[in-house]
């Protein structure tokens, strides 16, 4: 059995002006998102309080925020969470309550005015200072491992395939972000830990398709550059298909099963795989031809050769 | 003939796979409801304690597995939380205020494979509920604290060296200490002096000529910093072992912050009072000559205070503080020259001056440790913060022996244990800068049971999902990939349990299941490899070695950059993203092993070294 079986390599370069228009399009549609609807920062990064507290009986969310306002927190937001049971209640930073004893007083409050004894499921509190550090670290942290992904590439193929993936790389995060903005989903710490994997993942996709184009050079004499990386892309089409299938199996899984606080982490990648997929068949690849990769650049000499490259086989 | 099995790489394959298997193997046995009782303050758990606590629970009908005295506390395992429970009401009527009981889960391995070092995964807080505190320390008012003494200090010199200045003042706002002179000739004498006292101070002249502004250099500001932080984590883990807490975690992080984790805590007003609490330390003779019966009866001596001692002794104290907590640099447990148990004091210069002009006529004389906390009460003052209540007791009190100095010693102490005990608390006493909760995360019970489960029911899908897919689509050669995967997953579980520092988490989980998804990615490369070479025509043989040998570079340079992002996600993640790069960065590296190594061997052994028409891939 086999997904694909093609007797001739597609031409995928021929509509790479086409993916250009379109991601230039979407990268632009995710930038202007974020500027106009911002992106909405989880607790881990506005700092706050969160409490979530489980009930017997399905909640009444109107005596719950009836008793929060009772008891001095006439902003909290309070909405269910998963399920009817469970409510959340979000606290923002105030600078005139002492934000320390937020999460026992609220359940104090929940526990004396509510009919049956609530169960605390977790309080989370952030102070101002470390969400602002998370932002920061957060995004050095995304710049570090491109960097280090782009010093990488380019001591391993070329410099223009690095550009190519680093740029691919980018456009994923950039749009993941873009669909966090549009949607409004809450951007948390588990979701910048998706995207900083989604890198992990896109990059191997990328260095796969690469892999393939160098040895393609070396293989196809007589192709022009367009054709070299067509037979390339199709001849490890099979391959991104199936990874690309196998790991979405599990994210559906992990959406549907892994529970609420994993449901972010989940559709972040979810999301970025598929747009990983194709940035690294049309990004990375189209960027490099478009920047001029040659059959020069990529041979003389072998960044492998034969010979090392059997030793380090099993 | 191509694709035969070297020895060593069964020896290898073989030889991970068990290692793993018999390190993964405690996550298996299910965790007893245990209590764990240790003696307040450093002090130890006799034997006899153990054989009564164990009778009292068989006259309650209470059905404890095992009742053991390990590193001086005593552990009690049971079937249910019900008999825990009620073990502990037990335990605690019984012993009174001198123990302390904790309630946790104590994994039931077998004996065989703890005696080879083999423990279960660390659990998140996220997994087994629990509070985490991040607690920043405020290194301003550590600063501002020693440009104080500095003032202090300064006046003294500069009156010693007859030196005439008009003032002294702390200017914290720039954290240096401004010294204002009537002449210039006054200025660089002054400066002169002080730089030969001390070589840590940067000196700069006002404007005015007449101002010398005296700075910190950065060595002793680290030092500050470093000594406030130390000092901060010493007490917290002190005041961490009296809350009762199975495994508590009190660690520094970065150059300001302290994490503290607390794991099955869910009273969190109880564990922030505990770790708000702030410390003193006073020196005073003791009222020998005061009536001790009298004071009882609330007759006080005019000079004197009553106080009472940690094993609730009274004892009369005069009024006048000899010396104060503050001026202790460093406190050691050692032994004397007949090994009896001891404390070395360090104190700074103005303490040793004190404490020198203090004992010169009081020889002979007792002087006893005062101990202060203010711990928050249980009412809430004006700003919404709780009352702190003053809690004095005597920790301490010996006999002055000669005139003592900079360096003392205090002895007379019962037991090695309480020595360092002392230690700790006379380290405790000056605390220099305040400490902040700026980050709070609890975890109830019930949530990190849901979050296992959940977990466990995700990878277990998960992996199903997978396992079905590559059999459908590679056949034989998929089964070959799936025993990989498996084999991944016991690899996995195995160093996770074995690495100490490896936590699993909630995302960590997800991490699992993910790599569960992308592992199966090398193994495609292989395959799809070794259909292209038989497409061309090349035989079994070579197209099972060449499709290896092809897709290694790749497998290799795909994966070492995806653990290059696991390693920037380490570095800046904290507690369930960390635990996520773990398992991202462990799961690359074996399903590598798996993917490669394993299948070459199971894939060399079916097929390899014969004469085969067609592979079932």
């Amino acid at each position: 059995m086999q997904v694909f079986n093609f007797a001739k390599p597609l031409n995928f370069m021929r509509l790479k002006w086409a993916a250009v228009v379109l991601s230039t399009f979407l990268v632009l549609g995710s930038f202007t998102s974020i500027a106009i609807n911002g992106i909405n920062w989880g607790l881990d990064f506005t700092g706050g309080t969160v409490i979530e507290v489980g009930f017997a009986k399905p909640a009444d969310l109107v005596a719950v925020r009836q008793t929060l306002t009772d008891a001095g927190y006439e902003d909290a937001v309070v909405q269910l969470f998963g399920t009817s049971r469970d409510v959340l209640i979000r606290i923002p930073l105030r600078p005139d309550i002492a934000q320390a004893v937020v999460g026992d007083t609220v359940l104090q409050a929940l526990n004396s005015q509510q009919a049956e004894a609530v169960t605390m499921r977790r309080v989370e509190f952030v102070g101002p200072s470390v969400g602002e550090e998370l932002k920061q670290d957060g995004g050095l942290a995304m710049l570090m491992a491109l960097l280090g992904i782009l010093a990488y590439v380019a001591m391993r193929f070329e410099w223009r395939l690095s550009v190519g993936a680093v740029a691919s790389l980018a456009h994923d995060v950039i749009l993941t972000l873009g669909l966090f903005s549009v949607l409004q989903l809450e951007f948390d710490l588990t979701v910048l830990a998706a995207i900083l994997a989604l890198i992990g993942y896109s990059i191997n996709d990328t260095i796969v398709v690469f892999d393939r184009i160098r040895e393609s050079f070396r293989k196809l004499r007589e192709a022009t550059v367009a054709e070299t990386i067509n037979d390339a892309i199709t001849s490890t089409l099979n391959r991104t298909v199936i990874t690309s299938l196998t790991t979405v199996l599990v994210l559906v899984v992990l959406f549907y099963m892994g529970g609420a606080l994993i449901h972010g982490f989940a559709t972040a990648l979810l999301f970025g795989i598929a747009i990983g997929t194709y940035s690294s068949v049309y990004v990375a690849s189209a960027i490099a031809e478009i920047l001029g990769i040659s059959r020069e650049d990529m041979l003389p000499p072998p960044p492998v050769d034969k010979e090392s490259e059997g030793t380090g086989a099993f | 003939m191509l694709n035969k099995n070297p020895a060593w790489r069964y020896v290898l394959v073989i030889g991970m796979l068990l290692l793993a298997l018999v390190y993964a193997l405690p996550n298996l046995y299910p965790e007893d409801p245990a209590l764990n009782i240790s003696a307040t303050r450093g002090g130890t758990v006799a034997e006899q304690t153990r054989s009564q606590l164990e009778q009292s629970f068989r006259a309650a009908n209470i059905a404890a597995k095992s009742v053991v005295l390990e590193e001086g506390q005593i552990r009690a395992r049971f079937n249910s939380t019900e008999d825990q429970l009620q073990a502990r009401e037990i335990a605690n009527q019984q012993l009174g205020a001198n123990f302390i009981t904790a309630l946790n889960l104590t994994p039931a391995t077998p004996d065989w494979l703890s005696a080879i070092g083999a423990t279960p995964m660390n659990l998140g807080l996220d997994l087994r509920g629990g509070v985490h505190f991040l607690l920043a320390v405020d290194m301003k008012a550590a600063l501002d604290k020693n440009l104080n003494d500095l003032v202090q200090t300064f006046r003294a010199d500069l009156r010693e060296d007859k030196i005439r200045y008009r003032t002294v003042q702390a200017d914290i706002d720039h954290s240096q200490v401004q010294i204002t002179f009537r002449s210039t000739g006054d200025i660089v004498a002054a400066e002169a002096a002080l730089r030969k006292r001390d070589r840590e101070l940067v000196f700069t002249t006002g404007s005015d000529n007449l101002t010398l502004l005296v700075g910190l250099s950065e060595i002793r500001l680290k030092e500050i910093r470093e000594y406030a932080l130390e000092q901060n984590i010493t007490i917290i883990r002190n005041r961490v072992n009296e809350i009762g807490v199975a495994e508590p975690l009190v660690q520094r992080q970065g150059t300001d912050r302290i994490v503290v984790q607390l794991p099955g805590v869910q009273d969190t007003a109880q564990a922030k009072e505990i770790l708000g609490a702030t410390a003193s330390l006073e020196f005073r003779l003791v009222d020998t000559d005061g009536d001790l019966a009298a004071a009882l009866e609330g007759r006080v001596p005019p000079n004197s205070e009553l106080y009472y001692s940690r094993d609730g002794r009274p004892v009369l104290l005069e009024k006048r503080i000899m010396l104060t907590g503050d001026h202790i640099t460093g406190a050691s447990s050692g032994y004397d020259e007949y090994s009896r148990p001891q404390v070395n004091i360090k104190l700074d210069a103005k303490g040793g001056t004190l404490l020198s002009a203090s004992t010169k006529d009081t020889i002979g004389r007792r002087m006893a440790s005062v101990f202060i906390e203010y711990k928050p009460g249980t009412e809430t003052g004006a700003d919404g913060n709780p009352v702190l209540i003053k809690q004095q007791e005597v920790i301490n009190d010996a006999t002055i022996q000669a005139r003592l100095g900079r360096d003392f010693v205090i002895t007379g102490i019962d037991s090695p244990a309480e020595a360092q005990n002392l230690a700790t608390l006379l380290r405790a006493g000056a605390l220099i800068a305040p400490i902040q909760i700026i980050e709070e995360r609890t975890i109830g019970p019930s949530l990190g049971k849901e979050n296992i489960e959940l977990g466990i029911t995700a990878i277990q899908w998960g992996m199903a999902a997978v396992l079905l897919f590559m059999a459908l689509y590679y056949k034989a050669f998929g089964m070959v990939a799936n025993v990989a995967l498996v084999a991944n997953l016991v690899l996995m579980v195995g160093m996770m349990s074995l690495i100490p520092g490896a936590t699993l988490t909630l995302p960590g989980m997800a991490g699992i299941v993910l790599t569960v998804g992308m592992a199966v990615d090398a193994n495609v490369l292989i395959f799809e490899r070794i259909r292209e070479e038989l497409l061309e025509g090349r035989s079994v043989q070579q197209a099972i070695h060449h499709g290896y040998d092809r897709a290694f570079a790749t497998i290799a340079d795909s994966n070492i950059t995806t653990l290059l992002v696991a390693l920037v996600l380490f570095g800046i993640g904290t507690g369930p993203v960390k635990g996520f790069a773990v398992t991202l960065a462990i799961g690359i590296l074996t399903s590598i092993f798996t993917a490669v190594v394993g299948t070459r061997l199971l894939v060399n052994l079916i097929w390899g070294g014969r004469r085969v028409q067609s592979l079932p891939i």
